[in-house]
Parts: C-alpha cells; sequence; structure tokens
C-alpha cells in the first residue's frame, strides 16, 4: 500500500531488502513505482506530477553527466535527481505487474 | 430558485436578467495546472486589454483582463482572474493558497468568482483531470475546456466531449487556444453565465470524496474511460528534438550557442534599430529646439527631457529583442531543457535548477525574478536567491554596458565574423554576474543559509512553436514597463538632476557644469571614486543611478549636452575623452556587481517582510562593487593586459 514515511533524507540506499530503486532502472526497461519514501510534502508534490503507486515509470533521456534524469509517468516527463529518484521504490520486477 | 449571486454554498448560481449597466460585473477565474495553455487562453480571450498586478498581501502575481461579450442582447464585459498555475488546492505553495482564497472569495479586494473556465491539457487528461475533482467540488458554474485539441487530433487521441460533460456534469469545450479553435464556445458559456441561463446538473460520476491524489486520480481514470477518452501518441518531435538538445555532448553545445547567438543578435541586430531611434531623437530635439524661443523652459525641454529620456528610450529595441529571445526559449519549452542541463551546476553552489528558472528571468530584470522565487518552497532556499538575483545582469545594465563597450573596445572578430569582441565582452559581463551570484550562493548556503538539500522537481513540456501573438503580448506589455518608467522615475532624475545642474544662478546665468549643485555633488563624491578611475562626471552619473542603472546614461548625455559637446560628437566619443580605458573597465565592473536599482530594494523589503535583507544586500553588493572595480582599474592601469 501508499506508504510516505518520513525519511532522513539521506542519500543511502533504503532498508527495503532487495527492492530496486527508480534510481537503479537502467535505461530502456520500465518499472511499476510500489511507494515512496519521503517526506509527506514532497511525496505529494510528485503524486501531482503522476509517481503514484501502480504507475509504471519509464527513465528517459538525462542531463549531460546522468543527472538529472527524465522520467516518462502518467504521460507526462518529469525530471528528477538521483537522490530524489533512489527513495522512489519499485515493485519487484518477478511478482505481477499491474496498472493498479 | 432565487437570485442567490452572491451567497456561498449554494448550489446552483442564476441571475435573475441579464446584468445591465452598473450592475455587479461578472467575474470568471481561469484555472489550470502548469502547462496547460493557461496564459494563452487568458490572451486570447482579453487580448490588450489586460493588466498584471499583485494580489493584495501576496507576492502572487495576478492578471486580470476584459473580455467582451457579443451577444446578442447584452454587450458587456466579463472580468477574467487569471490564476496562478496550479496542480491541486492543498495549500502548500504561495500560489495554491492565493487560488483556494480566491474561489472561496475570501481574497480581499478580488470579488468571489461568478463563474470558473478550468483548462486543461487533453493530450494528458488523464493527469490533469485530477484538478477537476477538487474544482468541480466547489459548485461554481464551470467550463471544462480541454485544450491543445489539435495536438490530441494529429497525435492520434480521441475524447467524447458530450459524454464528459454529462459525466462531469458541466459543460466542456474542446478547443486550440493557440490556433483560437473553439474559443466560441468559452465566449457562449461565459454570455450563459453572465445572463444567468446556466444550471448546473449533477455529475453522473460521484465526485471522490476523500480528495486525496490516488482517489482523485482513480476518479480521473474512471470518468476518462466512460468518455471513451484515448490518449495520444507520444509526441514524436519532442522525443527527436530531446535527443538532440538532451544529447550529452551536442545538448550542451547547442546550449552555448543559443546563449552566445542571442547575446551576438542583441548586439547586432538592435543596431540599425537603435541607430534610427537615436537619429529620430536628435532631430526631432533640434526642431524644438528651432520652434521655441530660447527660455529657461526650452533648456529643461531640449537638453534636460529630451536628451536625457531620450538617452534611455534609445536602448528600447535592444531590451525587446532580449525579452524576444526569453520569450520564445520559455513558449517553444526549450528553457526546462537549459535548466535541466544547468541543474548539475546549480547543485553544486548549494542551489537547484528550480531557482535557475527565477535566476534567468533576472536577465530581463531582478524585479519579476524575486516575485518568481515564490515557487520555491524551500524558505532558504528562497532567500539565497532573493539575495543573489540583482547580480544576474538585468536588461537596465545593457544601456550602460552598450554604451561603454561600444566606445571602448574595438569590434575585432573574435570566433570568425559571426562572433566579435564587443559581443564577447558582453557575453563576458553576463558571465561576470552570473559568477558572482552563484559564488554568493555558495557563501550564503554554507554559511547563514545552510538547510537540507531539496529536492528537483521538473515537468518538461512538449515542444511547441512559440506563436506570434503570445510573444507580441510580451513585448507590447514590456515596452509598456520600460516607457513608464522612462516618463516616471527616469524622468523625474532628469529633472531633479536638470535642476541641480542649473542652480545656483549666477548673473541670471545657469552655472557652467563643474560649478553647479550637480557639480558639487559629482565632486564631493570624487575623492571616493578616484581610485576605481572615475571623475566627478562620472560621479554624478553614480549618484542619480541609485534610482535606476540605465539613468546614468541619460544623465551623462545632458551633463555632456549642457558642456556643449555637439550632437555629432555624441555620448560614444565624449566619454572616449573622458575616461581611462581603466576607468571605463571598472565602471562596467562596478555596474556588474552595484544594486543601482530602487525597484529591486523595494521588492526585496516586500519580500523578506522588512529592511534587514535588503539594507545587506545593498551594503554587500556596493562594496564588492566597489573593491572589484578598484581591483579593475589598477590592473588595467598597471598595464597587465597590454
Amino acid at each position: 500500500m501508499l506508504q510516505m514515511s518520513v525519511n532522513s533524507g539521506s542519500d543511502a540506499a533504503p532498508h527495503s531488502a532487495g527492492a530496486r530503486t527508480l534510481a537503479q532502472l537502467p535505461e530502456g526497461e520500465s518499472g511499476v513505482l510500489d511507494r515512496l519514501e519521503l517526506p509527506d510534502d514532497i511525496a505529494r508534490r510528485l503524486m501531482e506530477l503522476g509517481f503514484l503507486p501502480g504507475h509504471i515509470i519509464v527513465p528517459a533521456r538525462s542531463a549531460p553527466g546522468g543527472e538529472p534524469r527524465v522520467y516518462r509517468v502518467d504521460g507526462s516527463e518529469v525530471a528528477l535527481r538521483r537522490e530524489t529518484a533512489s527513495h522512489l521504490i519499485l515493485r519487484p520486477s518477478n511478482g505481477k505487474v499491474s496498472d493498479l | 430558485m432565487s437570485d442567490c449571486h452572491d451567497c456561498d454554498g449554494c448550489a446552483v448560481a442564476v441571475a435573475p436578467a441579464p446584468l445591465q449597466k452598473g450592475a455587479r460585473t461578472h467575474v470568471v477565474a481561469i484555472i489550470g495546472p502548469p502547462n496547460s495553455g493557461k496564459s494563452t487562453l487568458f490572451n486570447r480571450l482579453t487580448g490588450l486589454r489586460q493588466k498584471v498586478a499583485n494580489f493584495p498581501g501576496v507576492t502572487v502575481e495576478q492578471r486580470v483582463g476584459k473580455a467582451k461579450m457579443h451577444g446578442a442582447t447584452n454587450h458587456h464585459d466579463v472580468v477574467l482572474v487569471d490564476l496562478p498555475g496550479v496542480y491541486s488546492l492543498n495549500p502548500r505553495s504561495e500560489d495554491e493558497q492565493v487560488t483556494r482564497d480566491v474561489l472561496a472569495g475570501t481574497m480581499p479586494g478580488v470579488p468571489k468568482p461568478d463563474a470558473l473556465l478550468l483548462i486543461l491539457d487533453c493530450t494528458n487528461l488523464g493527469r490533469h483531470l485530477v484538478l477537476a475533482a477538487p474544482i468541480l467540488s466547489l459548485k461554481l458554474p464551470t467550463l471544462v475546456i480541454l485544450n491543445m485539441a489539435d495536438d490530441l487530433k494529429n497525435r492520434g487521441g480521441h475524447v467524447d466531449t458530450t459524454e464528459l460533460a454529462t459525466e462531469l456534469g458541466s459543460p466542456v469545450a474542446l478547443i486550440s487556444a493557440s490556433k483560437g479553435q473553439g474559443i466560441e464556445k468559452v465566449f457562449q458559456f461565459m454570455e450563459g453565465t453572465s445572463a444567468g441561463t446556466t444550471s448546473l446538473a449533477p455529475p453522473r460520476i460521484e465526485l471522490p470524496v476523500l480528495q486525496d491524489i490516488p482517489r482523485c486520480r482513480q476518479w480521473a481514470r474512471d470518468i476518462g474511460t466512460g468518455a471513451a477518452y484515448r490518449a495520444p501518441a507520444p509526441p514524436i518531435w519532442t522525443r527527436r528534438l530531446d535527443s538532440v538538445f538532451l544529447h550529452p555532448i551536442a545538448g550542451p553545445l547547442i546550449f552555448l550557442i543559443v546563449v552566445a547567438g542571442v547575446f551576438q543578435t542583441i548586439f547586432k541586430g538592435a543596431r540599425p534599430l537603435m541607430d534610427g531611434l537615436q537619429a529620430f531623437i536628435q532631430t526631432s530635439g533640434q526642431w524644438i529646439e528651432h520652434a521655441l524661443p530660447p527660455s529657461i523652459f526650452r533648456s529643461l525641454l531640449v537638453d534636460g527631457i529630451w536628451s536625457g529620456v531620450g538617452a534611455v528610450i534609445v536602448f528600447l529595441p535592444q531590451i525587446l529583442l532580449l525579452f524576444l529571445f526569453i520569450g520564445i526559449l520559455e513558449d517553444s519549452g526549450y528553457l526546462a531543457r537549459a535548466a535541466l542541463i544547468a541543474d548539475r551546476t546549480m547543485s553544486k553552489f548549494g542551489l537547484q535548477g528550480k531557482s535557475f528558472i527565477p535566476l534567468i528571468s533576472a536577465y530581463a530584470c531582478a524585479v519579476p525574478a524575486i516575485m518568481a522565487t515564490r515557487t520555491i518552497e524551500n524558505k532558504r532556499d528562497r532567500l539565497a536567491t532573493i539575495l543573489i538575483a540583482p547580480f544576474m545582469t538585468c536588461s537596465a545594465r545593457l544601456p550602460v554596458y552598450t554604451l561603454i563597450i561600444a566606445a571602448f573596445i574595438a569590434d575585432r572578430p573574435l570566433l570568425g565574423h559571426f562572433f566579435g569582441m564587443q559581443a564577447g565582452a558582453l557575453l563576458g559581463l553576463y558571465v561576470l554576474g552570473f559568477v558572482a551570484a552563484i559564488g554568493t550562493a555558495r557563501l550564503l548556503k554554507s554559511s547563514i543559509l545552510k538547510s537540507e538539500r531539496v529536492p528537483f522537481v521538473l515537468e518538461m513540456p512538449p515542444y511547441r512553436w512559440p506563436t506570434v501573438r503570445s510573444l507580441s503580448l510580451r513585448l507590447i506589455d514590456r515596452s509598456k514597463v520600460f516607457l513608464r518608467r522612462a516618463g516616471t522615475v527616469i524622468l523625474l532624475v532628469i529633472v531633479v538632476l536638470w535642476v541641480l545642474e542649473n542652480l545656483p544662478v549666477k548673473n541670471g546665468q545657469p552655472p557652467a557644469i563643474a560649478d553647479s549643485f550637480a557639480g558639487m555633488i559629482g565632486k564631493a563624491v570624487e575623492p571616493a571614486i578616484k581610485p576605481l578611475g572615475f571623475n566627478w562626471k562620472i560621479g554624478i552619473g553614480l549618484v542619480s543611478s541609485i534610482a535606476a542603472r540605465e539613468v546614468i546614461v541619460g544623465t551623462l548625455g545632458t551633463i555632456y549636452q549642457k558642456e556643449g559637446t555637439s550632437e555629432s560628437v555624441g555620448l560614444r566619443k565624449a566619454l572616449q575623452s573622458d575616461l581611462s580605458p581603466g576607468g571605463a573597465i571598472a565602471l562596467l565592473v562596478f555596474f556588474a556587481f552595484a544594486m543601482q536599482c530602487m525597484s529591486t530594494i523595494a521588492v526585496v523589503r516586500r519580500e523578506t517582510g522588512g529592511w534587514k535583507w535588503p539594507a545587506i544586500q545593498f551594503s554587500y553588493m556596493t562594496l564588492l562593487a566597489y573593491l572589484c572595480a578598484l581591483i579593475t582599474n589598477e590592473v588595467v592601469r598597471s598595464g597587465v593586459f597590454t
């Protein structure tokens, strides 16, 4: 379910064992968002832009140097820094993929 | 149903009869997410009949305009209020709070809207419809406008508007605001609501009770399915262009070429227009001089106002050209890519990409830029951006830079014929301002304004052709602002200066400029500015330019005019004989750093809620300007570069 835990804000990889984050998603693959481990207001802002649990996210181009990266989500393209993307946790890719 | 035009919480707004003269004006608010084409629609509906102001008590800009109704029975105006672009009504930022307050009728000075125009991008209806849930819950007569109809059609999307209207319980119009298609439906709606003939139907699909984002998104999905919405194919051209503009190597290269090209065109392209304008002002000045009998009044009019204000107005073409480029970059969608490319650099200085947009607009003018910082939610980041914005090279510096560069820097080709020394010098000054800005940012962010890093979230709009209509409206708006400044602040300073130049009267004759009050002021500051390579005449200019930077051009114009430098010699030549190369370069550096602008000081005071920050900022910038100008003059004088 939707989880918006208040994270310490550090760049450390999330604790969830084995779960992939959006930052780790290679270009050309797609992932399904599971939850946003970010402070409430930032999570809401991202959800307004389409980063909702269950939505498919596809990484696209990035700025020179690889950061920030543009993600295709819910019909639009949104750029995020790696430190933000690393708090967006994807559903395990071996599980069933459903769009809600 | 009774007449309940003004009561809160009534479900149906019905006015008994068409509005008569003197009756309460009909107010319609336009609301929509960012990038939905809200401004384009507003411009389309109001044309030139709009004005920009601020909502009382807050920094959010308010645009109000009038739309003329062409109904058979009622020829009257509807007042349109353009609200800030928001994704939701959760009061998180000032924008959202203002939107909420206006819609609730609790914003002082703004009447509660009688009807709403909700504009959504129909190429991304699912996500944009999320905003419809809280808006339709307000139970105001609302027209749901699906914009970008042409895009939807071209890219193979589809939506059944009749079905959508039934589901939402509100009329729906499919339009293209940029092409003007379907605009008549918007007028019809406003005529209907102002005549009170529009009634609300209950929505077929219930609005979500708990309006959190996942529930609203699910509701939007259900609505879309019901209206047979088929999302359009991805924007192929946007993807193709991004593969070039965001290419690891070509991207930054194009970024630099765009920036250099803009500067070259501003410098070279505006020349003929500026020369023409200059000739016109000079000729008309002479004509007035011949037409009037010699008097103190003629001297004020010709030597003071005409040459002083004229010296500033000459720069209008250049400033318009700059705004034209910023407009094209913004409207085409390239500016968002530029912000993306710049983010990494910005983050090194403790700033974020969101600070980039205000900083870019500070190239035009620091005042709107400082107001634009309201989109930065983190208070410390916002303050840091406010404090560094006046370092960015605003258009008011352009007249000073152009004048001195043209007088002191030979236009030798630097990079072939395309890019010359003068354009290079101008670009260098822009870089200098930028470096001062980010250096100061780093200083602030590592000391008094330290804060946790805030995420960079930036939506990439699809590329679009900028429309002539929207660009020309911007330019007309800018011309008005510039000419108003020339006609008020600058005119006032010029007149005061003229008085100071012509007093004290000796034997019924105005004194030589050196013996006048203005000369005394200049001589009083001369000891302080002599180490920078400036004489007392420049001193008068510096003092007068505290009001606004470009005033110095007018001031010097009147001083040299009065000194009897004939118009054929011109300001450029006069400066060449009066300033050393070291002093000239030092003057450029001084203007790059000093906070010579009353409007900026006033807006910083308003935004930061007191005199503390503008006082710190003014002292810091002036000190920095002084020291750097001093070093510059010493270095150039010692001949390191010759």
